[in-house]
């Protein structure tokens, strides 16, 4: 496939101006998820084939209505990088036998929630990267099994409230190094991306479009049901998410890790959390100061590593 | 056409290669991996003009295999036993997809405890899954069978993916003279690969395995494919008659040896029906009117013909190969499903043998039939029987006794 992209994101005024992706999905209001997907549509194009695994992304085409103006395959949770290899190969064997014309070619995207990224589809997706496979692959990562009503995954952060970690200690355990997981792959291209930071979103699209092989992204996925805050707030909590170093924002590519956005002065932790009622316990009824410290701490290790 | 010794995997190859198929996701497991084998061979010396990939899990394979199909090429693949368990959510959703490809399962007993040989518990896994089922007794069936699979399953009035079923061991690896079908001659009977309505492409917008909402849609996507799969029965004698005048060899849905005037039918599924078919002869020249039917399209179920075929004779042994726990033979609870309330049924009885790849002797088609005419002039079916020897059962207990003196051992230390 030819990859000329002709789009060059400098500023907000660069960005598509209309979406492709259709209105009146079941989406819930404020989903961080699906901002991700608009950006990412829009600037791929409608000859996109995306293939999906179970998770809230499933309800987008409900027959017999789809928002895609290109192609939809829904698969199961576990082998979405499977059903895009299927897909890639046969699209390949057609063009080679000349029974599909190059300009029928598609791009083929993987769109799954944390749920199977982190977990059930791990070894679909380092299969798929082993084998080099073409495709792009989109996890939209809420921190938790969003779907069913929050459960904890593995995506989850240290002291979240979800819907099996109530407790006044939250979620115990510590959100999986994904990221790195794939990186250990040495795919063509691995970045972090919220939709809450466009233009570092659609530079990283733009960048992948020009790659071919294992294309992955992990979108931060602002969640107002599941994290519990006003849909309004999304866009805030994305960015706060950036401007307080929980969300890094950085690539991996040609064996090299880049921090595309490193923030000069981090706010406080505190700032992130305290907008989402997951993490209210932290604050009311009194402020625990040693879990967040401890929150806080981690982050700073964190960026410590990074800067030096 | 040329007559090769092959075993029952490499006619499976064969099968594929013959209906040309474009693109392959394999894994291997036990029976089935020369399968694999071969036609990775084929097509790394440039005979085989196809794409294989080696997917990390059955459940990927069967994946790819079905949104391969979705997106317009012919595709195969092949497993056995605890891959094709491993892979079921993903034939029940392909299937779904009603999207038409052939897989290859080698019979294998499932765990627990875990072996490596033949038994049909996991293909009657696969029974209610929306897959045409054609079972196999002779390695050239297994050739034959790939070719009128991809007929059937692609018929615009089937379009559902077809298993062709072999046994392991008895059948895998177990080399038989097979006429293989030129290479031209298949290719026109098979014909190119019609993706109908399903193909992905750039500037068409088509979604598949959507969601649906409501019991409704749900209802009437499923009752669909039921319909289809019905439709199958007739469309399986079309292609079965064209089959025969292009390569000579016609493949009944049910297979039926000196059924003529048979008294005394044994029922069995696979290779292992070709030890009842030593027996029919033995009993025949004893002077039982004995016969054997043995299913090879088990679904869609010939239930009809079955019931015709079977209609006045004097009592059925179903031999299932396969138990289903706390109920018994699959095929046995099918067979007095299709046959209750019809005039002039025969009594059926039950009996499960060769679980685990275990031998059913010739003295025990003996006693079956025994059973059967006793049976018949009692007027009442005998009770469901698990065939083992006094034989079998005393080398169990040898084993049982080391076992004990192992731990004994081990606790006594």
């Amino acid at each position: 496939m030819t990859r000329q992209s002709t789009l060059h994101f400098h500023r907000m005024k660069d960005m598509p101006s209309s979406h492709l992706l259709g209105t009146g999905t079941p989406m819930c209001a404020g989903c961080g998820g699906l901002e991700t997907l608009h950006t990412l549509y829009d600037i791929l194009g409608d000859k996109t084939v995306f293939v999906n695994a179970a998770g809230c992304m499933t309800l987008l085409s409900v027959y017999p209505f789809t928002p895609f103006r290109g192609g939809w395959l829904y698969t199961a949770m576990a082998s979405a990088p499977a059903g895009a290899q299927g897909v890639r190969d046969a699209v390949d064997i057609l063009l080679q036998k000349h029974k599909l014309q190059a300009d029928e070619d598609v791009e083929v995207v993987v769109i799954t929630g944390d749920g199977a990224a982190y977990g059930m589809g791990l070894s679909a997706t380092s299969a798929a990267m082993d084998r080099k496979l073409d495709f792009i692959y989109l996890c939209y990562d809420n921190e938790g099994y969003g779907n069913t009503g929050q459960q904890y995954s593995a995506a989850t952060p240290h002291a979240a409230i979800t819907s099996t970690s109530k407790g006044s200690r939250g979620y115990p355990g510590y959100k999986k190094d994904l990221f790195s997981i794939w990186a250990a792959h040495n795919p063509a291209y691995v970045a972090t991306v919220i939709a809450a930071e466009p233009l570092d979103l659609a530079k990283k699209i733009e960048k992948l479009q020009s790659l071919s092989g294992p294309r992955m992204l992990i979108s931060l996925a602002p969640c107002p049901t599941g994290w519990d805050y006003d849909p309004q707030l999304s866009v805030e909590i994305g960015r706060l998410a950036v401007q307080t170093g929980v969300w890094p924002l950085k690539e991996f590519i040609d064996g090299e890790l880049r921090h595309t956005r490193v923030p000069k002065q981090r706010k406080p932790v505190d700032e992130y959390l305290k907008l989402q009622g997951r993490f209210r316990h932290l604050f009311e009824p009194r402020y625990d100061s040693g879990a967040i410290a401890e929150i806080q701490a981690r982050i700073d290790e964190y960026w410590a590593r990074v800067v030096s | 056409m040329t007559r090769k010794l092959v075993t029952g995997n490499s006619a499976a190859a064969w099968g594929a290669r013959l209906a040309g198929v474009d693109y392959i996701p394999a894994f291997p497991i036990t029976p089935q991996t020369e399968i694999i084998e071969d036609l990775a061979a084929w097509i790394d010396r440039g005979e085989m003009d196809a794409r294989l990939v080696t997917l990390e899990s059955e459940h990927s394979m069967i994946t790819a295999a079905g949104s391969a199909a979705s997106s317009g090429v012919r595709a195969f693949t092949a497993t056995s036993s605890q891959g094709l368990l491993y892979g079921m959510e993903m034939i029940y959703t392909v299937a779904g997809w009603r999207t038409p490809f052939v897989l290859v399962n080698v019979s294998r007993g499932l765990a627990s405890p875990i072996t490596l040989e033949s038994d049909h518990n996991d293909i009657m896994a696969a029974r209610d899954s929306g897959f045409v089922q054609i079972h196999c007794a002779t390695c050239q069936e297994i050739a034959d069978g790939v070719l009128l699979a991809y007929r059937l399953a692609e018929h615009p009035q089937v379009r559902v993916p077809a298993i062709v079923n072999l046994d392991g061991f008895y059948l895998s690896f177990t080399r038989e003279p097979v006429d293989l079908a030129d290479a031209s001659k298949a290719r026109a009977f098979v014909g190119e690969y019609d993706p109908e309505n399903l193909q992905f492409r750039g500037n068409s917008p088509l979604s598949q395995a959507m969601a649906v909402l409501g019991g409704g849609p749900y209802s009437y996507f499923r009752y669909q494919a039921h319909l289809a799969l019905q439709q199958a029965l007739a469309v399986y004698d079309e292609i079965a008659d064209e089959f025969a005048e292009i390569f000579g060899r016609r493949y009944q849905m049910i297979d039926c040896y000196r059924m003529e005037d048979a008294e005394y039918v044994f029922v069995m599924l696979g290779s292992f029906s070709t030890k009842a078919r030593d027996a029919v002869d033995s009993l025949r020249a004893a002077g039982w009117k004995t016969g054997l039917l043995r299913p090879r399209l088990f679904r869609p179920f010939p239930q009809a013909q079955i019931r015709q075929l079977l209609q006045g004779r004097r009592a059925v042994a179903v031999i299932d190969q396969n138990i289903s726990m706390g109920m018994g033979g699959v095929l046995h609870s099918e067979f007095t499903s299709a046959l209750y309330g019809t005039g002039d049924a025969p009594l059926v009885a039950s009996y499960i043998g060769g679980l685990g790849g275990r031998n059913i002797s010739q003295q025990e088609f003996f006693a079956i039939a025994n059973e059967l005419e006793q049976a018949y002039e009692e007027g009442a079916a005998p009770p469901p029987r698990l065939l083992y020897t006094e034989e079998e059962l005393t080398e169990m207990r040898k084993l049982q006794a080391i076992a004990q003196a192992e731990h004994a051992q081990i606790h006594h230390n």
